[in-house]
């Protein structure tokens, strides 16, 4: 027993590394550790993958076939919207990492990695990676759904490999800004809801399920610089779709570089924040 | 002795909400501390100043010699800290949550697993060591996370409220530890609101109430602030209870207290057993009929009455359920 204890003079201190030496190791672990509780918790799997792919398929089914939308081309709304519908999943990313550092706070787990020896970006970028992974699960699932339901992306694959990296990047910077949901609000549930309310507006003020032309002259201003509309037309872009329209103001025209900026800006902007919130949680 | 735990002056407000009130306090290399104090008092805010997890708005703090508010980084390598409520992943298993938090130290992989078997086979978790957390009662989640806090064996803990809600088999297995702990040297400042538990363990008392300290010492100084021994006596008929007193008085020579009601007379009783004898013989030679008859020692809650003007919220046995808020 006596050996399990410190005596005075002979504690295991722990090795003292840089914050840079740590940040890595620790960033890892807070991934696998992450990982593992997504792989217990099954709602994760409805919420990425069941719900997003229903989603899809009512797209695809019910509305395409349905109705014949002004403004989308010869090959219809299906090559319209499966873009939308992939870049829409990624946005859950936010919602995804502001649960999960919400209950985190509830928990205290926050508070204890807060007086561990841990480089402290650790434990958010280890959040914002394995949702990463888990966004990249999800993505190709997706594409699997439309795949199976016959949408074929008319481009190499090189390309094609770059809307999903660019979707993925898309999804890495929209975590930090669930992160610092997750470390602003009280509990699980305003998390959840402040992480997805914004969702719906960002995603239909956007071309990704309606053609901007359709909508009012005031909204189109909105949605030709929404950052959604530059992923999604970017995405449109590198799959060669017929539907890409590069008609409007400079991120329609440009929409890859448009997405990277907005990506990077976004990223730039919310992971400092976050990282400084939760070195100054006081609560 | 040197101070490992120290705080001078601390203050801090949430809004125009007082929570600390310039809060002194010291704990010297290998004793244990008690924070006693209501909910409220400012226990937890105190412990979350020396822990690196707030800054307060003025004062100073260190944890063996080192400041912990130029230097948060440096403490958290010499603290163990164990929150008010257990901090336990429960989508992990128990071996799981120790060899994550030995990682976070920075111990290597193999030295975490180690680490984490002893622990577990310490805490009696061995064999739930393979279970997610959320299967473990309160009882074992508290030792885990008590586990939890001693990965690498700091010379420093911060316990807060370690035994609330726990069942007595916990509680004492709990009690045991921290006794295990002091006895090595380990420096420990928990926090407690049940006076028997501050009482039991720890070598000093540090009262708090409404952000201040209000009292401090060991807990046989603080009875000798609430007063000496006094004898009890309860009466049959409440119609002999004022000759009764005047025997009381006659025999101690002091001034005794009547409680109608409750038909107790209590009186100062500076020669202990001796004046229970006395004031029983006296009692039955007169034939007073007496239902009880006892030497009352104060305990720490006569001390928190005297000292705040109110009674402590947590008498007796503590509750069953956790979550105070």
């Amino acid at each position: 027993m006596p050996e399990l204890f410190a005596r005075t003079g002979d504690s295991v201190e722990p090795p003292s590394y840089s914050e840079i030496a740590r940040a890595f190791p620790n960033t890892w672990v807070m991934i696998k550790r992450n990982l593992r509780t997504m792989m217990r918790t099954p709602e994760v799997f409805i919420f990425r993958f069941i719900q997003p792919g229903i989603f899809l398929l009512l797209l695809f089914y019910v509305a395409a076939g349905a109705i014949k939308i002004q403004g989308t081309g010869t090959t219809g709304y299906r090559d319209f919207v499966i873009p939308g519908v992939l870049a829409q999943s990624v946005t859950f990313a936010t919602a995804s990492a502001a649960v999960g550092i919400a209950d985190d706070m509830s928990k205290g787990m926050v508070n204890r990695f807060r007086t561990l020896p841990m480089s402290s970006p650790a434990f958010l970028a280890g959040r914002a990676l394995a949702d990463l992974l888990q966004t990249t699960v999800a993505l190709l699932a997706l594409a699997g759904v439309a795949l199976a339901a016959g949408w074929r992306a008319n481009n190499d694959a090189v390309s094609v490999v770059e809307a999903f990296l660019l979707l993925i990047l898309a999804s890495f910077s929209m975590s930090w800004i669930g992160a610092l949901i997750g470390l602003s609000v009280r509990t699980v549930e305003a998390a959840s809801s402040a992480g997805l309310i914004w969702v719906f507006p960002l995603t239909f003020v956007s071309s990704a399920f309606i053609p901007v032309q359709t909508m009012p002259a005031w909204l189109q201003g909105i949605a030709y610089w929404n950052p959604f509309t530059a992923i999604v037309q970017a995405c449109r872009k590198l799959f060669g779709s017929p539907e890409f329209n590069n008609s409007g103001p400079w991120p329609i025209q440009h929409p890859v570089p448009a997405a990277l900026l907005w990506s990077l800006v976004i990223l730039v902007i919310f992971a400092p924040l976050a990282v400084r919130r939760y070195q100054k949680i006081d609560r | 002795m040197r101070a490992l735990i120290s705080a001078h002056g601390l203050t801090k407000s949430f809004g125009d909400k007082p929570a600390l009130n310039g809060v002194d306090l010291e704990a010297e290399a290998g004793t244990v501390l008690a924070l006693l104090g209501p909910n409220g008092a400012g226990k937890t805010t105190t412990v979350r100043v020396l822990t690196t997890l707030l800054r307060p708005d003025a004062g100073r703090a260190f944890v063996a010699g080192v400041d912990v508010l130029r230097h948060p980084g440096k403490v958290r390598r010499l603290i163990g800290v164990s929150g008010q409520y257990a901090a336990i992943d429960d989508y992990l298993t128990g071996r799981e949550n120790l060899e994550m938090v030995g990682q976070f130290y920075q111990l290597k992989l193999q030295e975490a697993k180690r680490r984490a078997r002893e622990l577990l086979k310490w805490f009696e978790l061995s064999d739930a060591a393979n279970r997610p957390a959320k299967t473990y009662s309160g009882g074992m989640r508290r030792r885990l996370d008590l586990a939890a806090t001693l990965v690498v064996r700091p010379p420093v803990i911060f316990l807060d409220e370690p035994t609330t809600g726990l069942d007595p088999h916990s509680r004492l297995m709990l009690w045991n530890a921290i006794a295990a702990l002091a006895e090595d040297g380990t420096t420990i400042l928990l926090t407690t609101q049940y006076l028997e538990e501050a009482d039991r363990l720890s070598h000093k008392i540090v009262v708090v109430d409404r952000g201040q300290v209000i009292a401090s010492g060991t807990s046989s100084d603080l009875k000798a602030q609430a007063g000496g021994q006094r004898v009890e006596v309860i009466v049959h008929d409440r119609a002999s209870i004022d000759a009764a007193a005047r025997v009381l008085s006659s025999v101690t020579g002091s001034e005794a207290e009547i409680d109608r009601p409750a038909r107790k007379i209590s009186i100062g009783a500076d020669r202990g057993v001796l004046t229970l004898a006395d004031v029983g013989w006296e009692l039955g030679k007169r034939d007073f009929e007496v239902d009880d008859m006892f030497l009352r020692r104060p305990t720490l809650d006569d001390v928190f009455l005297r000292l705040t003007g109110h009674a402590s919220e947590a008498t007796g046995a503590p509750p069953k359920s956790g979550k105070a808020s």
